[in-house]
């Protein structure tokens, strides 16, 4: 399988204030890979040196393609209120002739159980079927890489777990790259072909592992599954390395007494 | 229809009690709505030429000085709005330049343009631009983050950026400031035409003033309150098919 990102190195420091301090990891074609770390660890920050919205202060991104498309966490400032749904889809595609910017969009749609809304402005959407627009523009854009940022960060669970699927669906379906930052263990384990941890600032990669899980996945299966559990507490374990581990018989009796002292007052 | 009786009831009542506080003084200065509206229907509409000679130059000026001032603003406005130096350097001339009261500027004008109607659009250019430009570099800078980086993202040319994602994200700023230049410019219109023209509603008012012919004067004056509302209520019909893809309050609940 060949590599369809290959970030070598990779190290950004704002001012004095080192984010990522030297990653190096690989993206196959095909695959999907879930980046999870503590929140503040630099992921964003990860997420724009790839993109290309910010230029890394050392190392190297190069990908197999010429374009990628991102998913950002905020669905309602990313999709534009002035064009309809369609419009927004077709937003990337404009160099296109205006049938087939038609008809990819169209398609990609269709893809995410959207076809019924095209004339619909995004913020008449509930937030789920908003981040669904988002995921249809950036597949009709045909990215190299599919880039998301905590894509379902905002939804609720019950539309956190349905956007979870059609993700799974979507990318087998049209065999896209993708890349999703996350900092929720389950999601990272739930999606992932590949799990990259990172540690806290400045983000290094912790572990690079495999999630041993078949490729079908199902919300209820296989959040049971066994392979499911044991990676979901491995990764768990791997995000507190390096902090002081909770102990639970020490704070309990500092609970008990802070609650008798309130009592006696 | 309820609702147009309760907002025109104030309205009408006010224009009976003029006309019987009219009736009852009997002064050539006020004279009664009535009087006003009559000599407005013979000198506007009843005289052809009056309508050609002055209130067609006189609509011309107005909206092509404020077309002028509206290109110049949006489009000096948005690329000012974008640009991470320029309205350091800028600022502190544009809020000196706007503080000066246009009419002040009327002699100048006079000097480098020559009375007529180059003068005329200066005046009113001047005099306008400031409330577009000014809203438009606020409309412009107010385009959220993460729309810039989207944009960032898919690589959109330069003009779609522009035209795409600048201009409609600054257009709800831009159309406040349009509505305010827009009123600007009947008062400047009437300004510039107050000295050295013979045509225009504003020179007619000032001849009506000097042959005191009062009546003549407020006949004028109900004209460029009507114009006024007009043009108001056109700007603002298309104001409201520009910006209607707004969230209305209601829709947004579910964002």
């Amino acid at each position: 399988m060949s590599n369809m990102l290959e970030v070598a190195d990779l190290g950004h420091t704002y001012g004095d204030h080192e984010a990522i301090g030297g990653l190096t990891f690989t993206v196959r074609a095909g695959e999907l890979v879930c980046v999870v770390g503590p929140s503040g660890c630099g992921k964003s920050t990860l997420l724009r040196t790839i993109s290309g919205l910010v230029a890394p202060s050392r190392g190297d991104v190069s990908l197999n393609g010429s374009h990628l498309a991102v998913v950002f966490q905020d669905y309602s400032r990313s999709l534009f209120p002035w064009l309809s749904v369609q419009g927004n889809v077709e937003f990337p595609l404009r160099s296109l002739p205006r049938a087939e910017r038609r008809a990819r969009a169209a398609e990609a749609l269709e893809w995410v159980g959207l076809s019924g809304a095209a004339r619909k402005r995004p913020w008449q959407l509930s937030g789920g079927m908003q981040q669904r627009v988002a995921i249809a523009r950036a597949l009709a854009y045909r990215p190299a890489l599919l880039l998301m940022d905590e894509p379902f960060a905002s939804v609720d669970a019950q539309t956190r777990f349905e956007l979870e699927d059609l993700l799974l669906r979507v990318r087998r379906e049209h065999d896209t790259t993708v890349l999703v930052v996350t900092h929720d263990i389950d999601e990272s384990v739930y999606l992932g072909d590949r799990i990259l941890v990172l540690s806290g600032s400045p983000a290094r990669l912790v572990a690079d592992l495999e999630v041993p899980l078949p490729a079908e996945r199902d919300q209820v299966t296989t959040r049971t599954d066994e392979g499911f559990v044991a990676l979901r507490s491995k990764v768990a374990r791997l995000l507190n390395v390096g902090k002081p581990a909770l102990d639970v018989e020490k704070w309990a009796a500092a609970e008990r007494e802070s609650l008798s002292e309130t009592v006696s007052s | 229809m309820t609702k147009f009786l309760q907002r025109w009831t104030v309205f009408a009542g006010l224009v009976v009690i003029w006309q019987l506080l009219g009736w009852l003084a009997d002064d050539p200065f006020f004279p009664p709505p009535s009087k006003i509206l009559s000599a407005a229907w013979e000198w506007w509409v009843l005289e052809p030429a009056n309508f050609t000679e002055h209130i067609v130059p006189s609509v011309a000026r107005l909206l092509s000085g404020w077309l002028i001032a509206s290109l110049i603003g949006v489009s000096l406005g948005l690329l000012l709005g974008r640009s991470d130096r320029a309205m350091e350097y800028a600022g502190p001339l544009l809020v000196f330049l706007r503080s000066i009261p246009p009419p002040a500027l009327v002699p100048v004008f006079l000097l480098l343009f020559k009375a007529g109607t180059s003068m005329q659009l200066a005046t009113i250019v001047f005099g306008v631009v400031w409330p577009v430009l000014l809203n438009s570099v606020d409309g412009a800078r107010s385009v959220d983050v993460t729309k810039v980086d989207t944009s960032a993202v898919f690589r959109i040319p330069r003009w779609q950026w522009v035209l795409g994602v600048v201009l409609p994200a600054a257009s709800p700023k831009i159309f406040a400031g349009l509505r305010v230049s827009l009123s600007l410019s009947l008062v400047l219109m009437v300004i510039s035409e107050l000295v050295g023209t013979d045509n225009g509603i504003g020179s007619q008012l000032m001849q009506a003033q000097r042959e005191f012919d009062y009546t003549r004067m407020w006949a004028g004056i109900v004209l460029l309150g009507v114009l006024g509302y007009g043009l108001n209520t056109a700007l603002l019909a298309v104001e409201r098919r520009a910006l209607a893809w707004q969230p209305r309050s209601r829709d947004e609940q579910h964002a």
